[in-house]
């Protein structure tokens, strides 16, 4: 199936990405390769194979759901772009 | 200096014929003459390097080591480093300074490695060519014969590899979610392997495909590679994919040898319009093999030509949810905006270079409602089918040996018309991490125009000591000696 400008802004809305119109058409093209590419796997019968999920064979591990690290406040949010004390900050959502 | 394997120079300093000082001083030099020329790091840290030398130095006066006491080492811009940049080779993360250590850099440092800087890669790892770093493209310190065309050291870890080959680190760690370790080591003529999935702790390392990403090192040979990752392997509770199994003794395993070994040669691995260099390499690898007491046998893996169209599904829908936390909130780069959307729209557009933003959007496709069945469902459908040929193959034989790339080191700006033909140099490497097998690397020959070549061994899961042996073995044979033309000399 071959994806529209419309479809390529629906998609970069999902994605939160800026496109200009000469990205959409940049982009229509490269994915529609992509997706073009990708199409050979129609060919592979899948009947009754189970999806593999992870890169491992093993079953994941569970453990005790309890607070394993002290208060990390100041190193979490060291790194911020933008905070008011103990607060991540970002523009105002509600008007 | 610089012709000291890591061994070696292991030997010296603990024989006290070298001092970490010496060793660390000497290749802080050859970074600062040949960096401008490679761009193989995009941050130094001569500073902290000679802290962790001096350190080194006097626990070798106690009589004291670890694995790596006084190794100075390269570590790929994705590792987190505590109070040193790290960026993946992104605008987005270009302000990132991480308070905390990844598990296999807080394991290296346990064992006494010394830090020279942070090395250059493709954006978030997506790349064969490093041509996609925010912090410019890395130059592979081999040229072909009487040309100065400037060639892509691979990628994704072009700049751990470019470093190693022109001897401005003695080794250098890596991280291969689709050849990424593989294919640079063979690009610059060095060794390289990809662990096995669940081998080396996943913490700490920035997340590009969490069911394929695996950290791995790079060095000039096997056994130094084994000695990395003997350090950088093991069970690690802060990664519920790590793998609680013991960390065998690698460098020992290099000496096994390959005498009653069963080598399998997939037949699907013989593409059309592959270099004849390669597949004659490929050939005279299965003769030393023969020669060395390994028996070849004919395999199948008959859903190799599927692997990377399932990889360019898997790839890019882990990538869009593990890169939707770049959202200039809480780490990283902002760009303003009127509204919170607009600054998440302005910030991801900025920061992203444009394969990111390709994958993403590929990614976001796929997994998105009324299309998931039909690519995510189906592609994790056709991985269990690329596991069973393995699985299937390994009750025949205890390894595989195939090239490790369809070409040797191409030029900067090729391949770069349309992202498929990028793609298609992980055509050899991409099953392995489909399937979670361990991948070595190791540089075996030359092309016609003196442009090294490698062969990669698979094994079976957490099996690498099989993987070393019969790495080691071809590496014995191949008595490669050639060297790149930039390279840190005395």
């Amino acid at each position: 199936m071959s994806l529209d400008p419309a479809a390529i802004r629906r998609i970069a809305r999902l994605a939160r990405i800026r496109v200009d119109d000469a990205q959409v058409q940049q982009m229509q093209g490269e994915l529609n390769t992509i997706l073009g590419w990708i199409d050979q796997l129609n060919e592979v019968d899948v009947t009754g194979i189970e999806p593999l999920t992870g890169g491992a064979t093993m079953a994941m591990r569970l453990r005790e759901d309890a607070v394993t690290v002290p208060d990390l406040t100041e190193a979490v949010l060291s790194n911020a772009p933008d905070r008011d004390g103990p607060f991540y900050t970002v523009p105002k959502v509600v008007e | 200096m610089f012709e000291l394997s890591l061994a070696e120079a292991r030997a010296a300093l603990r024989a006290r014929k070298l001092s970490a000082r010496e060793l660390t001083t000497a290749y802080l030099g050859a970074v600062e003459q040949l960096n401008p020329q490679l761009n193989a790091y995009i941050t130094t840290t001569p500073e902290l390097a000679l802290t962790h030398a001096d350190a080194a130095d006097a626990s070798l006066a106690r009589g004291e080591h670890g694995a790596l006491t006084g190794i100075p080492l390269a570590i790929k811009d994705l590792f987190a480093t505590k109070g040193v940049r790290t960026t993946a080779a992104s605008k987005i993360l270009a302000p990132f300074i991480p308070p905390y250590e990844s598990t296999v850099t807080a394991n290296l440092l346990r064992d006494g490695a010394v830090f020279l800087g942070k090395a250059n890669l493709d954006e978030f790892a997506m790349g064969s060519s490093n041509m996609t770093s925010a912090f410019g493209a890395v130059t592979n310190p081999w040229k072909r014969a009487g040309s100065n065309t400037p060639l892509v050291p691979g990628g994704s870890s072009g700049g751990s590899a470019a470093a190693v080959a022109a001897r401005i680190a003695l080794g250098a760690t890596a991280t291969d979610t689709g050849g990424s370790i593989r294919q640079p080591a063979a690009f610059c003529g060095i060794a390289g392997i990809k662990p096995t999935y669940g081998r080396c702790s996943r913490w700490g390392v920035v997340a590009f495909a969490s069911s394929l990403d695996q950290a791995g090192p790079v060095a000039r040979t096997v056994e130094d590679c084994a000695i990395l990752l003997g350090s950088m392997a093991g069970f690690d509770a802060k990664d519920s994919t790590s793998a609680d199994i013991a960390v065998p003794d690698f460098a020992a395993a290099c000496a096994r040898g390959v005498k009653g070994l069963r080598i399998g040669v997939p037949k699907e691995y013989r593409m059309d319009g592959m270099a004849p260099e390669i597949d004659a390499l490929w050939q005279q690898g299965l003769a030393w093999l023969r020669d060395a007491g390994a028996t070849i046998v004919d395999v199948s893996l008959p859903h190799t030509k599927y692997g990377l169209a399932t990889y360019y599904i898997v790839a890019p829908a882990e990538a869009s949810s593990n890169l939707a936390r770049y959202d200039g909130v809480r780490y990283g780069a902002r760009s303003p905006g009127r509204d919170l959307i607009e600054m998440y729209e302005n910030t991801r557009a900025d920061g992203f270079g444009a394969e990111v933003k390709r994958r993403i959007m590929i990614g976001t496709y796929v997994l998105s409602a009324g299309y998931y069945d039909a690519y995510y469902l189906k592609a994790q459908k056709v991985r269990a089918l690329i596991l069973r040929d393995f699985t299937e193959a390994f009750e025949k034989v205890d390894a595989l040996l195939t090239p490790t790339a369809p070409s040797a080191a191409f030029g900067q700006g090729e391949k770069m018309d349309d992202p498929v033909t990028m793609y298609l140099n992980d055509i050899f490497t991409v099953p392995v991490n489909m399937a979670g097998l361990p991948g070595l690397s190791v540089p075996a020959g030359l092309d016609a125009a003196g442009l090294p070549l490698g062969l990669q061994i698979i094994g079976r899961p957490f099996d690498e000591e099989t993987v070393f042996a019969v790495g080691a073995a071809i590496e014995r044979a191949a008595g490669f000696t050639a060297r790149p033309s930039i390279r840190a000399e005395g």
